[in-house]
């Protein structure tokens, strides 16, 4: 094995011949001159992540904050959802009642298949791309959790809308690249261009989406 | 240690393949239609970003960066993916690395593998190697589904089946998934696939995959996908295994703010493709227990070496080159008779295989220039071309004493293009001796040797007058 590694490494030297001994990487000059922040004003900005979230063919609400428990409710009842996928950390008053939560004490992957819905919290959101990103943070849980069941239901505050991808990229720093924070970009449900090109919704991931973005 | 041929080795010259390929005419009928979709929504989508261009250079200069200094960011991936719980491997060549996934894979005493579409797997031939011990492969993402099914080969990076339409995707279904009331909605044929992979999903122990991007000073990987069959592959199997291209480093976590906004927008014109899974070594009670990573060469160091062709490595394999190819547009991916089809495989293919095992690729472009303007991280690639068609008269040189018509012609070229009364005496020539050939104004066969200059376009004839005689008999 480690020599394969000394082969690679040194052929790897001997192919960067051309590159000065004193040259280092930082000084390969790479310019930043893309925007790196987005001046739109909040109301705007939220109104554009609501407009690319529903692009995506996903079903996105907003709510004001003390309609959150209704808007959860009517949901989980226009689709029949009895049982529903929450991380321990979910808040108790987001569970409408008469459905049951399966809160994920280590739930099998049959329990995750099985259930009707998920319902988690994000890290952030974007309105230059309508993506919501789960970074194993608050009311969110593990991974398996919001991609076993059919219906996702994602609660996203409007503090947590960010306006372009660098935000969002800047906003994650602090917790990306821990090894207990994996994180998932969701834009929309799952699709597939694979038919023809065209996008299909529907594959492998849950294949609604449903975004209610909350006031605060 | 030799590196041996792609799978799916050029032995034949594209220019052959193309002429089969041409003769199809469903096939040139669903390629003309999806490229041409696909092209007009990137447009779209590239046009509404403000800074794309800034994008772009940053993007080029990040993964001009990593190629310069690529010893020190490949011992520091390597450092940041232990510390975080994974276990790295080392592979010189396809054989090395088919032997470590397979390895591992028996270890767990799996039967069979879900994998995630890549490129860099097809590249090593995996699946045969797991074949051969007994391991079945499944292929997760639906188009690849649909060439394995089909016992087909890959025409496209991002979509494998590009050359197959849906009703000849649901006769496939009906006959292999035994489906009898399959209708040939798109919807209902992504149904059907889920349905099919569900179940292998739930029981799978082990999963391979690609990488599209590895941070080094932290071990992140990223797989950026569509389907969820990625996200599926990334989380639920015990074990992981991720083969990557020595290339596919970007240094810090920053970078991905650079990538996640190029390849989504020219690979499947999307502001953002539906799902992108980021994990960095082994998370407690989240996903795989054990986690792998391979760093594949097979090839990578020999198009390093070259300081003009190694721009190459910078790509992200979106495929916006392959969709923007007139010459791609009509032949499909299969004439090219590579795991990289299109203008980057014609600059990649030749490039890993050395060019006497690829010597056709590097002709299998019209030199328009598309690929370049559309390309994400700015490969020069009409100017690789060129420079491996020189590469390849040069190796034929070498080879044996005779060096071809087009050697003989490209040297006489040279000597009559390096001096102004040299070259004027040659049009003064060129004027008498085509008297024979120009019919029309152009000239549609040329004799002998030169007839294959001509098989496949008109010439056209030196002028009566060329513009230094004109600007002379002017003053
Ligand atoms: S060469 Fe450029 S355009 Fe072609 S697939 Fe690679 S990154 Fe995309």
């Amino acid at each position: 094995m480690s020599q394969a590694r000394l082969e690679i490494l040194r052929r790897v030297r001997e192919a960067l011949r051309d590159v000065p001994a004193a040259e280092t990487a930082e000084g390969v000059a790479v310019p930043r001159d893309y925007r790196r922040a987005d001046p739109t004003p909040r109301e705007e900005r939220i109104a554009h992540f609501v407009e690319r979230v529903a692009e995506y063919r996903a079903i996105v609400r907003r709510v004001g904050a003390d309609g959150l428990a209704d808007a959860i409710a009517s949901a989980c009842a226009a689709r029949g959802v009895r049982t529903l996928v929450a991380a321990a950390d979910v808040p108790s008053s987001w569970i409408p009642p008469g459905v049951s939560a399966l809160r994920d004490d280590l739930l099998t992957n049959e329990q995750l298949n099985g259930a009707d819905g998920v319902l988690t919290g994000c890290a952030l959101g974007i309105a230059q791309t309508g993506t919501i990103v789960l970074d194993g943070g608050a009311a969110q849980g593990r991974r398996a959790l919001s991609l076993l069941p059919d219906y996702h239901l994602c609660v996203v505050r409007e503090d947590q809308v960010v306006g372009i991808v660098p935000e969002a990229v800047a906003a994650l720093a602090g917790s990306a690249g821990l090894p207990d924070r994996p994180q998932t970009w969701i834009s929309g449900p799952s699709a597939t261009s694979d038919i023809e090109l065209n996008r299909v919704e529907g594959v492998h991931g849950p294949r609604t989406l449903e975004v209610l973005v909350v006031a605060g | 240690m030799t590196v041996e041929p792609l799978p799916t080795s050029p032995a034949v010259p594209f220019q052959e393949s193309a002429r089969v390929a041409l003769a199809n005419t469903q096939l040139r009928r669903n390629m003309g239609k999806a490229t041409q979709t696909i092209r007009g929504k990137r447009a779209n989508s590239v046009g509404e970003l403000p800074d794309w261009q800034e994008l772009r250079e940053a993007g080029r200069a990040i993964k001009e960066r990593v190629l310069r200094h690529l010893d020190d960011y490949l011992v520091q991936i390597e450092e940041s993916v232990r510390r975080a719980g994974g276990h790295v491997h080392w592979a010189r060549d396809a054989a090395e690395a088919r032997s470590i996934v397979v390895e591992i894979a028996k270890r767990h005493g799996t039967k069979e593998v879900v994998k995630v579409k890549s490129l860099t797997t097809d590249e090593i031939g995996l699946n045969p190697a797991l074949q051969a011990e007994g391991i079945e492969p499944i292929e997760t993402d639906l188009a690849e589904l649909i060439v394995q099914l089909a016992g087909d080969r890959s025409s496209h990076f991002l979509v494998p089946a590009i050359h197959k339409n849906r009703s000849e995707i649901r006769e496939l279904f009906k006959r292999k998934l035994g489906l009898e009331h399959l209708t040939d909605e798109p919807k209902a044929l992504a149904g059907a696939a889920r349905a099919h992979l569900r179940a292998k999903f739930l029981s799978a122990k082990v999963a391979v995959s690609g990488v599209n991007f590895g941070v080094a000073d932290s071990g992140t990987v990223s797989v950026v996908e569509s389907e969820g069959n990625g996200r599926m592959c990334l989380t639920l199997p015990e074990v992981l295994v991720s083969v990557m291209g020595l290339e596919k480093i970007i240094p810090t976590w920053q970078d991905f703010e650079v990538f996640l906004q190029l390849l989504p927008r020219s690979s499947t014109a999307e502001r953002m493709n539906p799902y992108t899974s980021l994990w960095t070594g082994v998370a407690r009670g989240d996903g795989p227990k054990e986690f792998h990573l391979v760093l594949l060469d097979n090839g990578r160091t020999k198009v390093l070496a070259d300081p003009m062709g190694r721009q190459a490595l910078y790509c992200i394999r979106c495929s916006a080159c392959l969709n923007i190819c007139p010459v791609y547009e009509r032949t499909g991916g299969h004439a090219y008779n590579s795991v990289y089809p299109g203008p980057i495989g014609a600059i990649l293919t030749p490039q890993l295989a050395g060019v006497d095992n690829a010597p056709s690729l590097p002709y299998a472009s019209s030199l328009c220039g598309a690929c370049y303007d559309v390309c994400p991280v700015k490969i020069n690639i009409p100017d690789v071309l060129v420079h491996l068609r020189g590469k390849v008269v040069r190796s034929k040189q070498q080879k044996g004493g005779w060096p071809g018509a087009e050697g003989l012609a490209m040297k006489f070229l040279a000597r009559v293009f390096s001096g102004r009364r040299s070259f004027e005496r040659a049009q003064r020539l060129g004027r008498l001796a085509q008297k024979a050939v120009v019919r029309d104004g152009v000239i549609s066969k040329l004799p002998g040797e030169l007839a294959g200059w001509t098989a496949m376009r008109d010439a056209y004839p030196v002028a009566p007058q060329t513009f230094r005689e004109w600007w002379e008999t002017r003053s």
